[in-house]
């Protein structure tokens, strides 16, 4: 099936002569949730922003269900609903009003009853006449994602939707997005939060100053990190890992005092039973132990790491 | 046409007015009002005719033009300039909708509400001095293109200004001096020849000229050249908010 965003050579260039983006080739699935994770800085904004006609691309081409964002802006645009980081709203507006005009800007006719399910479905119906000055952070998060789900998009950005915002709603906010995914729409979020991610995403891009530097199905990448480390403290130091062990390809810490088992939890056998074993034969005891599992946040912070 | 976004932008710039429905509407009024008190009573009344007309009924076209030139100016200058500091500007931006159809939200808006502003003016003009409009389609022609233009112009200031001084200032330094050396408060014929042929370089004495003429059939300029200067001046304001949008000058980074 033909991606519902493709981006091909991307690049940008800010006037300041800082270049944010370099090259980024990336392809969306239609119906797919994807996250998109990097640091402060990376160029994820940036990406979105270009993407949603905000920013100006220096070079390189984007097209959103087939559509060039620049010959067939019209087209590209009425498909894309943008929730961006930084709160903007206005303040004298009614949460009713502001909703309402988002709608009327994308050209659709009105829908109250519409608006009445995402303002009840985002918690935001008891304020719907409430203006936005009155609202607090979190409140106005929602609004701005009321906002852009006003239009009824079928590629959804969500640029750090969740930050600010409560440990209970934040979990209604996901199940909304789940609600969406269900419904065919395409949903793009960045998020600091790799729990987030692990839990909501399909697939997971990783960007590392301006450039894409892994981008993998969230299960195979879960796959890959299927593996858990087992310490071992011991209770004597040893200079070397002993010939009979070198099967299991221990690591032993430079202080000579830790020896680290790698295995895959998905396997048949992990081996643990014989390690432990062959390390009583070999005279090795140890006086504590700890299983870790690694994360998708090991990963993240290897890649970003230089 | 994507008429309903256009729409959208008018209704919410119109609820912005009525919002701040004292600015935009009454102090205009009232310091017109004090204008007539002022220059209509107290001084004109020493003043002797002008071209025929009271010089109280003489002020009325160029106190309209007065607030119509201002206001066009605040009202479209802050209609963008606004959401451009507080940042929902990333809305309008990321919408499917051209940039025609960006400026014919916002001008609309700020050139209905010069035009209401200038009629309701014109009608406390009424209660000082007797009010004869000769040519009433011309009166309102050069009213709705003034207000236009000018809202043109102050929208292509809201997108230039980064910060509230620069939306300040332009009014305030070139506008206002020209709008009261365009010959409001008396005939540009009534000055010495050297100062007469410096006046003829303000534009705005073009426009209180044609619309004078609309009112009265006396004029500093011949009619015709007062409605090609407008329309030029319309279409200078259009080829650079053309030029601001094709470029994303100051909207896009
Ligand atoms: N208008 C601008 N002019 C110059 N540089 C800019 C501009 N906007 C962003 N940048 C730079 O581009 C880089 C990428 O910024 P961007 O906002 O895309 O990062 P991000 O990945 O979204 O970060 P965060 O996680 O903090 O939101 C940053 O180094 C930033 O300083
Ligand atoms: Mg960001």
């Amino acid at each position: 099936m033909a991606p519902v965003i493709s981006v091909s050579g991307l690049s940008k260039t800010y006037a300041s002569g800082f270049t944010s983006l370099n090259n980024i080739h990336l392809e969306i699935a239609r119906g797919e949730i994807f996250a998109l994770l990097g640091p402060n800085g990376a160029g994820k904004t940036t990406l979105i922003s270009i993407i949603c006609g905000i920013v100006n691309a220096s070079s390189g081409q984007v097209a959103v269900g087939g559509h060039d964002i620049n010959a067939d802006y019209r087209a590209a645009r009425a498909l894309i609903g943008l929730v961006p980081q930084e709160l903007h709203t206005d303040s004298f507006e009614s949460v009713w009003a502001t909703v309402s005009f988002s709608r009327g800007l994308f050209g659709k006719p009105k829908n109250p009853a519409l608006i009445e399910k995402i303002l009840k479905d985002l918690s935001l119906w008891d304020k719907k006449d409430a203006k936005i000055i009155t609202l607090s952070g979190g409140m106005k998060r929602r609004v701005m994602i009321a906002k852009a789900l006003s239009h009824e998009p079928q590629v959804l950005f969500l640029d750090e939707p969740t930050a600010g915002v409560d440990v209970e709603l934040r979990k209604g906010m996901w199940d909304v997005v789940r609600e969406l995914k269900a419904a065919g729409v395409t949903i793009i979020l960045t998020t600091h939060y790799i729990e987030e991610a692990e839990e909501m995403a399909d697939r997971v891009g990783v960007i590392n100053k301006g450039e894409i530097v892994l981008v993998e199905d969230k299960a195979k990448l879960m796959q890959k990190l299927g593996r858990k480390r087992l310490s071992l403290h011991l209770q004597q130091r040893i200079d070397a890992i002993p010939e009979a062990l070198a099967p299991y390809h221990l690591t032993l810490s430079e202080d000579g005092w830790r020896l680290a088992y790698d295995y895959d939890t998905k396997g048949d056998r992990t081996g643990i039973t014989s390690l432990l074993g062959d390390l009583r034969a070999a005279g090795i005891r140890f006086v504590d132990l700890e299983t870790k599992q690694s994360s998708l946040e090991d990963i993240f912070v290897s890649l970003v790491r230089q | 046409m994507n008429l309903r976004a256009v729409g959208a932008i008018y209704k919410f710039e119109m609820a912005r007015t009525w919002r701040t429905i004292l600015q935009s509407i009454v102090s205009p009024v009232v310091s017109t009002s004090l204008y007539f008190v002022v220059f209509g009573a107290a001084i004109g009344s020493r003043i002797s005719e002008v071209q025929g007309v009271s010089y109280g009924t003489f002020i009325v076209p160029g106190l309209v033009m007065l607030s119509v030139l201002t206001q066009s100016i605040a009202n479209a200058s802050f209609g963008i300039y606004f959401p451009k500091f507080i940042g929902t500007i990333y809305e309008i931006l990321s919408a499917p909708i051209s940039h025609f159809e960006i400026v014919l939200g916002y001008v609309g808006a700020a050139a209905t509400k010069s035009i209401v502003l200038g009629l309701i003016i014109l009608a406390t003009a009424g209660l000082f001095v007797p009010l004869h409009i000769q040519h009433p389609v011309w009166m309102l022609t050069f009213l709705v293109l003034t207000a236009i233009t000018f809202s043109l112009f102050g929208f292509i200031i809201g997108i230039w200004a980064d910060g509230f001084e620069k939306l300040q200032m332009i009014p305030m330094l070139v506008v206002t001096p020209l709008t009261f050396l365009g010959g409001s408060f008396y005939s540009v014929n009534m000055l010495p020849p050297t100062w007469h042929t410096i006046a003829l370089l303000n534009p705005v004495v073009y426009l209180i000229s044609g619309f004078r003429w609309s009112f009265y059939e006396i004029a500093d300029v011949r009619v015709e050249i007062s409605v090609a200067m407008t329309l030029g001046f319309l279409v200078i304001c259009m080829s650079i908010i053309w030029w601001i949008f094709k470029t994303g000058y100051r909207l896009k980074h």
